[in-house]
């Protein structure tokens, strides 16, 4: 048997389901890939391992039972640590939730075990998914595979890296400003925005509530589409989740490989490709739309005037919510408690544990978004924000009557060095430029890697209409079939 | 306080009292307003809880359509007018009841906007007009354990139940209510009043004071006639309907004597303490908190559709209002009659009894009049006297069956409102039923005709008026358990006069 950990997601299931393999000794190629490499990468907080082998059992006995097993049945996946796993710690890479185990599972976590998906355990990520580089983790860096002193991108940087290092096939992360496709370009993977409301935000613990949207991470566009299947559809534990079928990603990805584009129309923002972007991430970029055209896609520019605005009204809305949802990190019922010692009143106590539990980005964006909400500040600055949210959508309205998808490079940069932007907070906040306007909007956005710059991995994304993810797909898989995908050094 | 309260009626012919009432109202629905967790009062602390209300990291709200249904009948009940879309809000706040540290509310898009009840107040009908109703979910409970005031200052511990947490719970809130004068209060008691039938007859809350469904908090301010209006406290903790009343001049007096002194009233919340019907200060809003109010990014908006306000409307029962004017005219009753009906708080009560099998008249009789005496006197409502329709209208069917007499009657009522029983088994246990033997009594009148020749005589001689003293008589000896006329009739046949 050839390197099990080298596969795909597709290949691993259908080994699974041939019986040529069993769930196990996929299960144990990753964890001791894992055991080999992570030290380095540190793309997991936390490795289930029992939880995992035991996963693995269950579908080994299903299938010797002669059940029907899903389409992902016995692959492994990584969750990153945003997400409520059931007894499992689950620290939204924070200090306040040190130790805490969820007593539910979040929605997709749910659908992942019944899918038969191994869970290897919680990947590293920036405080509460708020940062570019996973640098804000209060468990320390992970590192990109691509370069160990660079940066694997953020928030969801330990997805990316454990995808990356082969540590696993498939990744969830979560997607409020970027965190999924912003390091799925600086470290060669596939990474997903799905539709607002296409996937179930239940026991996704809340950075920004109108914005964050979980979504697939894998090496390749089938093999997040087999993923994005599993996860996504309604659900009626979650309020804002869109009651309609999921777009039929997979059909979309096997489509776009057959590497035909013909009738396709994309359009270019021109906002996007201007002097913000690094001239080798723009010449990966032009590469990849000259293989698009020639694969039959209409190239155009659009201009989106308004998306210019999208980082400011994204950093009013984004802290302004969180302001509110971290709110309930208090020391009283869950996570840490500190200087409760019998003399502090009940206020002390919820300060202290929050002075010494969030660190200083959290605290940072709880700073400008209480001040945001503020009385008399209110129509100022959040007000003002979701007035340009419905400026940003009526551009992507308009350029989805003149083109199918819109398409621009992911990041402005390739992956920057661990420690180069931790000083200055707004360079690290242009990180995700070209990545926040979809989030406003809600539509769907995929990275898919494009080519490379100095030797580290450009992204190009893929941007559709709401409920049209399958349209970016067949795009990404296209794409895909014409340049390739890109492997980093050995480690 | 030391400062001696000046006369109502002084304060009244001074100065002009407007008031308001912000009510809340916990909803009967099966589940809490955003999980599926049981609503029932009581439970062990923090069995009836999940993560959702329990608001742990990731747990999302899912409205309770039962809860809108319900809020939306309370807004038609109250002539308001329905919004078509608004959503939920969050008020943010630091409190360990709040598992989320905020509240899901509304802010400025309510769900019932410019309503108005009218109220009974002294034979004249006030229109209290409804600035909102809105919906919310309910805090948990703290219990401050180790301080000398119950409060979180001075604690040593503290101690929280989450079960209340997330009950739905709805705001109603009235405009400022200015020109009742000396009967504000009466007017803020009627107007709870009428609005707890209402919601009871819409069956969407048990809306019981003492267990909290029915919550109030009374706004109340003084000025001179004339001038702008005065500032206003809020007047919290106020627990039954008589309560309300209390506080209301509690505060006109309390307020009047901070005014005579040259004083000015501060802006603040107070607490009603039932015990002395005093309000004490509790935090002051000069220093408002800044609830950072934003829409409630978790749930979509509320957009019911306008087919099913309308089903909703047509299907409203028949509301109190209506219902006292159609039972007015069956019971044959006066308009003066009816409000002292309404004054004591024995509509339903009456109208139960007569359901029972008891006329109107006799109905009344016994709420009016021993029932109300007995209310008043220990200073609880009527309906909390401790005895039933059911069993006022069996009292009555004894009487009816010439069992118990008047006077038996009422011993037997009282034993009803101790809890001795049902009124069967206190006239048994009690020895109290009318001594009907006839032969036990004609011994009794005839004994009773020998002690007193004189009086025999008079009866003989035709004054048959005299014969008041032989049934007093006979009524001693048989310890008031015979029925009077009964007595008088035999004293009547043994003395061969005609009645």
């Amino acid at each position: 048997m050839s390197d099990l950990t080298r596969m795909t997601a597709a290949e691993i299931a259908a080994l699974v389901a041939g019986g040529e393999t069993s769930a196990v000794e996929v299960t144990r190629a990753h964890l001791d890939r894992i055991a080999a490499v992570d030290d380095r990468v540190h793309a997991f907080l936390h490795v289930d391992t029992d939880g995992a082998l035991d996963a693995a059992r269950a579908v080994d006995e299903r299938r010797a039972a002669g059940e029907e097993l899903g389409p992902l049945a016995g692959v492994p996946v990584a969750v990153k640590d945003v997400l409520a796993t059931r007894g499992v710690p689950t620290t939204v890479g924070s200090k306040i939730l040190e130790g805490w185990r969820p007593p539910y599972d979040a929605t997709i976590v749910q659908r992942l075990r019944e899918a038969g998906t191994v869970m290897l355990g919680k990947t590293n990520m920036d405080e509460f998914a708020m940062g570019s580089s996973t640098e804000y983790s209060a468990y320390g860096p992970t590192h990109n595979p691509w370069d160990l002193s660079r940066i694997p991108g953020g928030s969801g940087g330990g997805s990316a890296a454990a995808l990356a290092a082969y540590e696993a096939p498939l990744a969830i992360g979560s997607d409020t400003g970027g965190s999924i496709r912003q390091p799925g370009a600086v470290t060669g993977t596939v990474g997903v925005k799905p539709t607002y409301g296409g996937t179930s935000r239940y026991g996704l613990v809340a950075f920004s509530s109108s914005l964050d949207t979980p979504g697939p991470c894998a090496r390749t566009v089938l093999d997040a589409a087999l993923l994005h299947q599993v996860i996504a559809g309604h659900d009626p534990r979650d309020s804002t989740s869109i009651p309609q079928p999921v777009p039929d990603v997979v059909a979309a990805a096997k489509l776009g490989a057959t590497g035909d584009l013909t009738g396709v129309r994309l359009g270019i923002v021109s906002e996007f490709v201007g002097e913000g972007a690094e001239p080798g991430v723009m010449a990966a970029f032009r590469e990849a739309v000259d293989a698009l055209a020639k694969l039959g896609a209409e190239i155009v520019d659009v201009s989106c005037p308004t998306f210019v605005h999208a980082l400011p009204a994204y950093y009013l809305i984004a802290p302004s919510e969180c302001s509110s949802n971290l709110a309930r990190f208090d020391g009283v019922r869950f996570g840490l408690r500190v200087g409760d010692d019998g003399n502090r009143s009940l206020e002390e106590v919820m300060s202290l544990t929050r002075e010494a539990g969030f660190g200083p980005e959290v605290k940072r964006r709880i700073m400008i978004g209480t001040y945001a909400l503020s009385s008399g500040y209110y129509d100022a600055y959040y007000g003002q924000a979701q007035k340009v949210r419905t400026l940003i959508t009526r551009d992507f309205t308009a350029a989805f009557e003149r083109v199918d998808a819109l398409i621009s490079p992911t990041t402005p940069s390739v992956a920057f060095p661990i420690g180069a932007r931790t000083a200055d907070p707004y360079q690290m906040y242009l990180a995700d430029l070209f990545t926040i306007p979809t989030n406003l909007y809600g539509g769907p956005g995929i990275s898919v890697p494009c080519g490379l710059s100095e030797g580290l991995p450009v992204g190009l994304q893929v941007m559709a209409p709401t409920m049209a993810d399958d349209r970016m797909y067949r795009v990404a898989a296209a794409l895909e079939s014409a340049v390739g995908t890109f492997t980093p050094p050995a480690l | 306080m030391t400062t001696t309260l000046p006369a109502y009626d002084e304060v009244v012919a001074r100065y002009e009292p407007v008031i308001g009432l912000e009510t809340h109202v916990e909803l009967g629905t099966n589940t809490k307003m955003f999980c599926g967790c049981p609503t029932d009062f009581g439970g062990e602390p923090n069995t009836r809880v999940c993560p959702v209300c329990l608001g742990l990291p990731g747990a999302l709200p899912v409205a309770n359509k039962a809860a809108i249904e319900a809020i939306i009948r309370i807004g038609l009940a109250l002539n308001c007018s329905i919004a078509e879309w608004c959503r939920f809000a969050r008020k943010n706040y630091f409190y360990p009841d709040m598992p989320k540290n905020f509240q899901i509310s509304q802010y400025d898009e309510p769900i019932c906007v410019d309503g108005y009840l009218d109220v009974e107040v002294g034979g004249e009908t006030v229109r209290i007009e409804i600035e909102r109703v809105h919906l919310e979910e309910d805090t948990g409970k703290t219990l401050h354990v180790g301080g000398a005031t119950g409060r979180i200052h001075g604690a040593t511990e503290s101690l929280v139940d989450y079960n209340r947490a997330g009950i739905p719970l709805v705001e109603i809130v009235t405009k400022p209510i200015p020109g009742t004068g000396a009967l504000a209060p009466d007017v803020a008691r009627a107007y709870v009043t009428e609005l707890r039938d209402v919601i009871r007859t819409l069956g969407v809350s048990d809306v019981r004071m003492e267990e909290g469904s029915l919550r109030c908090d009374v706004n109340t301010s003084l000025n001179l006639p004339g001038q702008e209006w005065g500032t206003r406290t809020e007047t919290k903790n106020v627990n039954s309907l008589r309560s309300v009343e209390r506080a209301v001049r509690s505060e006109m007096l309390r307020q009047a004597s901070v005014l005579d002194a040259g004083g000015r009233i501060t802006q603040e919340t107070r607490h009603f303490h039932e015990e002395t019907g005093d309000t004490t200060p509790g935090r002051s809003k000069e220093t408002a908190t800044d609830y950072r109010y934003f829409p409630e990014p978790d749930l979509v908006p509320i957009a019911p559709d306008p087919a099913w306000v309308a089903e909703l409307k047509a299907a409203l029962p028949e509301l109190p209002r209506v219902h006292r004017r159609r039972l007015q005219q069956q019971w044959g009753l006066s308009d003066l009659d009816m409000q002292s009906v309404l004054n004591a708080g024995a509509v339903e009560l009456i109208e139960a009894t007569v359901a029972a099998g008891t006329t109107p008249a006799a109905a009344r009789k016994w709420w009016l009049g021993e029932l109300s005496r007995r209310a008043n006197e220990s200073g609880v409502e009527l309906a909390d006297i401790g005895a039933t329709p059911a069993q006022v209208a069996e009292l009555q069917g004894l009487v009816d069956a010439g069992k118990l007499n008047d006077k038996m009657a009422r011993a037997v009522l009282e034993g009803v409102v101790d809890g001795e029983g049902s009124p069967t088994e206190i006239m048994t246990n009690r020895g109290l039923e009318v001594v009907s033997d006839t032969g036990a009594l004609t011994a009794a009148v005839d004994e009773a005709i020998a002690a007193n020749p004189d009086i025999a005589d008079k009866i003989r001689s035709g004054k048959v008026a005299a014969a008041g003293a032989l049934v007093g008589a006979v009524m001693k000896t048989t310890r008031g358990q015979a029925d009077a006329k009964t007595v008088r009739e035999l004293v009547l046949e043994r003395l061969g006069v005609q009645g």
